[in-house]
């Protein structure tokens, strides 16, 4: 039984660092990235297109709410759940953040174990990781349902204000939950493949016959704290702005 | 900096940043819970949104320890979203300005 290999990216020659190694390593004849693998730099250049789909998204939620004269409805407000009687602003926002946060370091802490070859504590960080997401999911779920059934808002107008609270708020928060929801599946296949020892003996993967390593556990990890980020973002400047 | 294999830090580094994001959200809130209004809640939220953000992305993402041809590579065209804000900024002004003279008073 032979160990899977790394892919091999490390340099022989010592690179220069700082500034003059971003000129020296971007220079010509060179390999841009070094002691990155492949798959890492595109899952990080996916990452930085959907940085700007979402960007888009936000700045027409941002210049929609600029141009109208109808006041904005108050996300504090709408978004607070009744505890005891007593109205708590933004509640149900707050633990779906926390909820979140706890995915990121939990996955975090996936990617280390993977690398140090704990496939069942590498397993089983990101099976709970997926189950935040999925928990995610759910109180999403719920929040729409309460906005839609509830308080009758609709991508076109609501009771509360300017119309364009519906379109931007389903446009967003919908975006981003698919995204959660990718990653819950994307986690479970990953999960399974650390889990059945697919990295440590160079299974061929299902759709590219092609052996996996560890690194795929980071790059599921890259994937999965974006939506986090994106999240942070959408907390701050739709909900709490 | 290099790593015969992947990135691996510490454990305690991914606690430590854990709690910060748990801390920083925990702040992010309470600007909403006790309700601060005008430029000090906006200057409250975006100060932990990208404290939030950097933390993510420098330690969760091994940000921190890649060499900087990636880093500027993915973090500098992030960064020139600002040129689009700016100039829907003025765009928006400009909407709401012409909605003010022909939809505006007394209709």
């Amino acid at each position: 039984m032979t160990q899977a290999e790394m892919t091999v990216t490390g340099e022989s020659l010592a690179r220069p660092e700082g500034l003059q190694g971003v000129v020296a390593d971007w220079a010509s004849d060179q390999r841009a990235f070094k002691n990155v693998p492949w798959g890492k730099a595109m899952m990080w250049i996916f990452l930085v297109s959907d940085t700007f789909i979402f960007s888009c998204f936000l700045l027409s939620y941002m210049t929609v709410r600029m141009s109208t004269e109808v006041p904005w409805p108050n996300p504090s407000e709408i978004f607070a759940l009744h505890i005891g009687g007593e109205p708590v602003p933004l509640i149900l926002i707050a633990i779906m953040t926390f909820i979140l946060i706890s995915s990121s370091g939990t996955m975090a802490m996936a990617v280390m174990f993977g690398y140090l070859h704990d496939r069942a504590k590498s397993a089983l960080l990101m099976l709970a990781t997926a189950a935040f997401g999925a928990t995610f999911v759910g109180m999403q779920a719920f929040e729409w349902t309460k906005l839609i059934v509830d308080d009758g808002v609709r991508p076109w107008g609501n009771p509360f204000g300017a119309a364009q609270f519906g379109s931007t708020f389903f446009m967003i928060t919908g975006f981003h939950g698919f995204h959660v929801s990718v990653g819950v599946i994307f986690l479970i296949i990953i999960a399974r493949k650390v889990w059945r020892g697919d990295f440590d003996h160079a299974r061929p993967g299902f759709f590219t016959s092609r052996k996996g390593n560890y690194e795929a556990v980071e790059i599921m990890g890259l994937y999965w704290h974006f939506v986090d980020l994106v999240w942070v973002f959408i907390f701050a400047l739709f909900y709490l702005w | 900096m290099a790593h015969a294999e992947g990135q691996q830090h510490p454990i305690g580094i991914y606690f430590i940043v854990w709690g910060w994001l748990f801390v920083l959200s925990t702040f992010s809130y309470l600007v909403d819970y006790f309700n601060f209004e005008g430029g000090l809640r906006w200057t409250l939220i975006l100060l932990f949104m990208i404290l939030k953000a950097g933390l993510i992305v420098a330690f969760f993402m091994h940000m921190r320890w890649e060499r900087l041809a990636l880093t500027y590579a993915i973090l500098v065209p992030p960064v020139l979203v600002m040129i689009f804000v700016f100039l829907m900024t003025h765009e928006a002004g400009y909407t709401f300005l012409t909605r003010g003279i022909f939809f505006g008073a007394g209709s």
